[in-house]
């Protein structure tokens, strides 16, 4: 007789009260592969977990993105946001599709230069410039753009003592109607801090004032703050015009917007509720057209789009450890995916789908992960299909900040492939070796030894 | 097994248990299991009738059967001593 496909009995209470907690339905199919290769064979040939990037969706995603921009706005330049996500084949990916570099540090900025970018096209932002990569930076004609006082005369004696003209712009904080303000990173607009340091600059003779440069904030959901922050940087710019006959070569806008992701604690998924790069390109090149420049002094506009860019480019793969239940009755589901892989599960609803077939029939769950923390939680509300034991699972959304703030915590870091357009699947960084982490240790000679 | 006797089972997978008016919902696995204690049948028969009729390990089951019966507790839907 042939055996019935088994799945666990289940028993819900059926309750009347919508919405639910849980939020919206599961997707009601599985995810089976990944650009057309099974997620199956992926987790048999590179092990569980597994990051999964697809390198079409990245190009269709800058591809969108420049469209959006360059069909309203005749000069736009997008610089890829290290941060964001630097494995050398995403970075290249963007560099291959126009973009340059944005760095923040001086790890980021010699990443850049491994890659191959002109030191003209490295965008060099962040508080944390090191004397060194400041001089480095000078040399290689990089945009460097103040942060703070201390930055501006750091250049300042570096550019006088190398005897080369600094090219700088000035990071701009601004109230947009948006809050909390991201005022720590900048010179204020409203209370004239801009002004001051765009007055030394105009006076330094080994400074040439270059762009103005914003970034109003993370995952943002209003298209119209950057309306207005584009029309306050504008406004800078005329003023430099006026005040000091110097036309800047352009407004960087800075990164920002929000990607297909969910914040916690929202019911609609962000595919349905956040504006989309139409929207922010509309916003941002309406007032800068709409600015009193020039018609032939429009100045480049920069984006340094990151997260809107790669989100849903990657996946995370993963696979059951157990299910247990919780004392209160409520299911709960252990992968083998914790938060040191998946730092953005702290604010944002993952979508977590089986790769296998399943029944109709759900549970609310409690998905963990497998770190001894109790901190290592994935998602605290989600309705699942009954998973078994060894069931693999698909995480969306994943590309932005994980594989650069994931941690070696408890577990060593997992493989991560691209898959390129020719369905070929390429090893994009090996996974974590014992040996790799003893490399950095050293035991004091009186600690070799000891006997138990 | 002493599932409480007045729960009533329906053909489409609903379980109503009239002493408190609540109803709830099993996959047809749920319901099997239930129409098995219904008819007292003990935690290793239902365990042996599911592994001869699904692709399962014993070792599956049993763990399963048991969180299941963990429900049925937890939703007052046994007899309170509760065991098999
Ligand atoms: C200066 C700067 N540019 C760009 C980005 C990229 O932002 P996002 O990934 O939100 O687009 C960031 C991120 O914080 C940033 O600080």
């Amino acid at each position: 007789m042939e055996k019935q496909q088994y799945e666990r009995p289940l028993i819900k209470r059926l309750e009347s009260k919508i919405p639910n907690k849980f939020g919206a339905k599961p997707n009601l199919i599985p995810i089976t592969h990944i650009d057309e290769v099974a997620v199956k064979d992926l987790i048999s040939e590179h092990g569980s977990p597994l990051f999964v990037i697809s390198e079409k969706k990245i190009r269709s995603n800058i591809r969108k993105a420049r469209k959006a921009f360059e069909t309203r706005y005749p000069k736009v330049q997008f610089a890829w946001s290290y941060k964001t996500n630097y494995l050398d084949a995403v970075c290249r990916t963007f560099h291959q599709e126009g973009s340059w570099a944005e760095v923040v540090s001086d790890f980021e900025y010699d990443k850049a230069l491994h890659n191959g970018v002109n030191g003209s096209k490295i965008i060099y932002n962040g508080p944390d410039k090191t004397p060194e990569s400041i001089k480095k930076a000078i040399q290689n004609n990089s945009l460097i753009h103040i942060d703070h006082l201390d930055e501006y005369y750091t250049i300042q004696e570096t550019a006088d003592a190398l005897g080369i003209k600094a090219k700088v712009a000035v990071r701009i904080n601004m109230d947009t109607g948006v809050y909390p303000m991201w005022d720590r990173f900048g010179f204020n607009y409203e209370n004239g801090q801009a002004w001051t340091v765009l007055n030394k600059i105009m006076r330094s003779d080994v400074m040439t004032l270059v762009g103005l440069h914003t970034h109003i904030g993370t995952f943002m959901l209003s298209a119209i703050a950057y309306g207005v922050a584009a029309s306050k940087l504008a406004d800078l710019a005329i003023g430099i015009r006026t005040k000091y006959d110097h036309q800047i070569e352009y407004i960087d806008m800075g990164g920002g917007f929000a990607s297909v992701n969910r914040l916690k604690g929202s019911y609609l998924p962000g595919v349905d509720t956040n504006p989309t790069i139409d929207d922010f390109a509309e916003a941002i090149t309406t007032a800068l057209i709409n600015a009193d420049f020039k018609p032939d002094e429009l100045p480049l506009l920069i984006l340094e789009t990151g997260r809107a860019l790669i989100d849903d480019a990657a996946s995370l793969l993963g696979t059951v450890i157990s299910n247990k239940r919780l004392s209160d009755g409520r299911r709960s589901t252990i992968l083998d995916i914790g938060v040191n892989l998946l730092f953005t599960s702290f604010w944002y609803e993952h979508p977590i789908t089986p790769a296998q077939p399943f029944t109709q029939y759900t549970e609310d769950t409690v998905v963990y992960g497998p770190l001894c923390m109790n901190i290592d939680v994935l998602r605290e509300h989600i309705t699942l299909p009954l998973l078994n034991k060894d069931d693999h699972v698909v995480i969306q959304y994943v590309g932005a900040y994980n594989m650069t703030q994931w941690m070696q915590f408890i577990t060593l870091r997992p493989r991560i492939v691209m898959i390129d357009e020719k369905r070929n699947v390429n090893i994009i960084r090996e996974r974590e070796h014992l040996d790799r982490i003893l490399e950095f240790e050293k035991v004091p000679d009186h600690l070799k030894k000891f006997d138990l | 097994m002493d599932i409480k006797k007045d729960v009533a089972v329906s053909d489409s997978g609903f379980v109503f248990y009239p002493t408190t008016g609540e109803s709830f919902s099993v996959n047809p696995l749920g319901m099997e299991i239930i129409r098995l204690m219904k008819d007292d049948k003990s935690f290793d028969k239902i365990t042996e009738y599911v592994v001869d009729h699904y692709n399962v390990e014993s070792s599956t089951i049993e763990k399963d059967l048991l969180d299941f019966i963990e429900m049925l507790n937890h939703f007052s839907l046994m007899e309170d001593d509760g065991e098999g």
